[in-house]
């Protein structure tokens, strides 16, 4: 047993290492396309998975992922942003104090995002302890149109409408997949944790777990904080990202992008998850370019503007109406259930060559 | 601020606020009725202005065809989104709430897809561009037709709950299912009957909306209907007179917040969702704390 522990941890490090070392290759080899492709993957990967801590674990339905990001994305985009850049961008208003003047380096500023986010985390999950249900996830949905409005509105701090332009691209594939699959395994702890345990006590029925002594105000927050933090660094990773961020990347549509991607790979698997994410992905940058208008053999193709979006909704409807499962629903990868198809598969090719 | 100015920003707040409670109405009888938040009512709203239109400039139907024939042609749509999209989910609770914003982003982007996204003048009849001098006060007529038209709806709802068979099985419905099912009240004929009333409000809050801001694209519904949703569950959600008042006090309250403090126009949204979002935690039942039915496991 105490073999099989050791085995089962070398093959997690070494699957590790082999992606890190995948993204590093990846990133000098690959083509530009295919390179964006797997940064969205891992930034969707971390956002898959603190929804899934919150909804599939807890049980608490939000819609806040949308605002939660750009909590991130804002922090991180004006704390790497130059005190140059950010005067020749600021165009309705000059920046105020603090932000005209700082700089930080990439990664504490990736560090402060995620606290941030944490902290309105924290703001946005304490109504779980009144409300449930609907309610919950209007006030939740209410809580990121106010932060997407409020970036519209305050022209001194973020631009306003306009965003943020210019912002040193620091992102780099190690980092995000670095960043994912540190993501993965703190909510895999998490889950499996006492914590987690009381989670899905929380989960499974409110007045039980209260009964046996849980405390629900307490694990509530801490799975929305826990989340939040997260979903700040896949912000913060975005804006590095892009290059520029603007309220509009920040819709309620992103709130529902993840709750796709959730439910496409099953919401209490994380392992579903990061399949789903990747197959968002790829979709979503494939029905960017059906989208798009250009020329096909000196033909003017108008593109298709809206395909996108209504395949996923008609994606998500069907999903909602006949695979409430997922593709992996609450099932894990693990490298148990490896090894047993590995035997399974020699001892079938034995038993081949046995009747041969 | 002038006395005409101020009678005047009370018009166009009652008019905004009439619009409001015709939208409101729409969900709180779905609400009352299936304890579902039809997130796609707007865009059933957007789809009647979309076919108004059509009618009025592809087919050359005068207005009151048109509009009639788009109310009809979106009562079908919002039926056959229940048929398809609802009545599969009513059981699951969060799955419904997903299951009417996929309905709600597919009408959206269908448009989107076949119709563009531009936004494109809304044929009004014309009388309702004139203005009334009223002395100093001039209110423009369609503010008038608003409000009328708004309060003869009121008053056929109100007959159609009160009154009719159908309205007495709608609101046995809303208290309590099961003993309405033992009565012989079928909830699937109910159900559908409350979605053919809030699509037709629908349809009347969106050819008033658009007559008023005449311009309909694939997300004409969105802002409206958020809107009148606020205003639902200010009122109480659930609640017919409820959805009514809510509606009419954030219409009004949206109006003097422009009008007496301008500087703070662009937070007007901000305000609205505050406001839902401090009735859902401290008075969850609204302004006439309705009590919403317990579902039972």
């Amino acid at each position: 047993m105490e073999k099989r522990k050791n085995l089962r941890r070398a093959l997690s490090v070494v699957a590790v290492i082999g992606v890190m070392l995948f993204t590093v290759w990846a990133e000098r080899h690959m083509d530009a396309f295919q390179v964006r492709l797997i940064h969205m993957w891992g930034i969707y990967v971390i956002l898959v998975s603190s929804f899934n801590l919150i909804y599939g674990f807890t049980g608490q339905f939000s819609l806040a992922h949308a605002g939660l990001t750009a909590i991130g994305a804002y922090t991180v985009a004006l704390l790497t942003l130059s005190p140059e850049a950010k005067q020749v961008s600021f165009m309705l208003a000059p920046p105020v104090w603090p932000i005209s003047v700082v700089q930080w380096p990439f990664v504490p500023s990736l560090l402060l995002g995620g606290l941030l986010t944490a902290v309105v985390g924290f703001v946005i999950g304490a109504p779980a302890l009144r409300v449930h249900g609907d309610y919950l996830l209007i006030t939740t949905f209410g809580f990121s149109e106010i932060i997407r409005l409020l970036l519209c509105n305050v022209p001194g701090v973020c631009n306003g409408a306009m965003g943020l332009k210019g912002i040193p691209k620091n992102t780099n594939l190690a980092w995000v997949w670095g960043l994912a699959i540190i993501t993965i395994f703190a909510t895999k702890r998490l889950v499996d944790s006492s914590y987690g345990r009381a989670l899905r006590c929380i989960r499974e029925d409110e007045i039980a777990a209260e009964a046996v002594g849980v405390n629900l105000s307490f694990h509530k927050i801490m799975a929305f904080v826990f989340s939040s933090f997260f979903v700040g660094i896949a912000g913060g990773l975005l804006a590095n990202l892009l290059g520029t961020v603007a309220p509009s990347t920040f819709k309620p549509d992103l709130s529902y992008a993840v709750i796709t991607m959730a439910v496409l790979g099953g919401v209490q698997s994380l392992t579903g998850g990061v399949v789903a994410a990747g197959i968002y992905a790829i979709t979503s940058e494939l029905l960017r370019t059906i989208e798009s208008p250009r020329q096909i053999f000196g033909i003017n193709y108008p593109g298709m503007p809206g395909l996108r979006a209504l395949t996923f909704a008609v994606l998500l409807l069907l999903l909602i109406l006949f695979y409430r499962r997922g593709l992996m629903g609450a099932t894990e990868f693990s490298w148990d259930s490896v090894f047993s198809r590995v035997q399974r598969l020699f001892g079938k090719a034995k038993s081949g060559g046995e009747e041969a | 601020m002038t006395f005409d100015f101020f009678v005047q920003y009370l018009a166009n707040g009652i008019a905004l606020g009439s619009m409001y409670a015709l939208i409101a109405i729409g969900y709180t009888i779905i609400y009352g009725v299936v304890r579902l938040i039809n997130m796609a009512h707007g865009d059933f709203f957007m789809v009647a202005a979309f076919l108004t239109m059509w009618g009025v400039l592809r087919l050359g139907l005068p207005w009151y065809v048109a509009f009639v024939l788009a109310t009809v042609v979106t009562v079908c749509v919002g039926l056959l989104a229940e048929r398809i999209a609802y009545r599969p989910l009513r059981k699951v609770k969060i799955s419904s709430f997903i299951g009417a914003t996929s309905v709600s982003f597919i009408l959206q982007n269908f448009f989107v897809v076949f119709f563009t996204s531009r936004s494109k003048p809304f044929p009004h009849p014309e009388f309702l561009d004139r203005v009334l001098k009223f002395g100093t006060v001039s209110i423009p007529v369609v503010t008038l037709f608003i409000m009328a038209v708004s309060a003869i709806l009121f008053l056929l709802l109100s007959y159609i709950v009160t009154r009719t068979k159908m309205g007495r099985a709608m609101r046995a419905v809303s208290k309590d299912l099961e003993a309405a099912m033992m009565m012989g009240v079928d909830p699937d004929r109910v159900i559908a009957f409350s979605f053919i009333l809030s699509t037709t409000f629908a349809s009347a809050g969106a050819f008033l909306w658009c007559s008023r801001f005449p311009f309909v694209s694939p997300f004409t519904g969105v802002v409206p209907g958020l809107k009148a949703f606020i205003g639902a569950v200010m009122g109480g959600i659930g609640s017919i007179p409820g959805a009514l008042v809510g509606g009419f006090l954030l219409g009004l309250a949206e109006i003097m917040l422009v009008a007496f403090l301008p500087s703070l126009t662009g937070f007007r949204d901000i305000f609205a969702y505050l406001l839902l979002i401090l009735f859902l935690l401290f008075r969850p039942g609204g302004i006439f704390n309705v009590k919403v039915r317990e579902e039972k496991v």
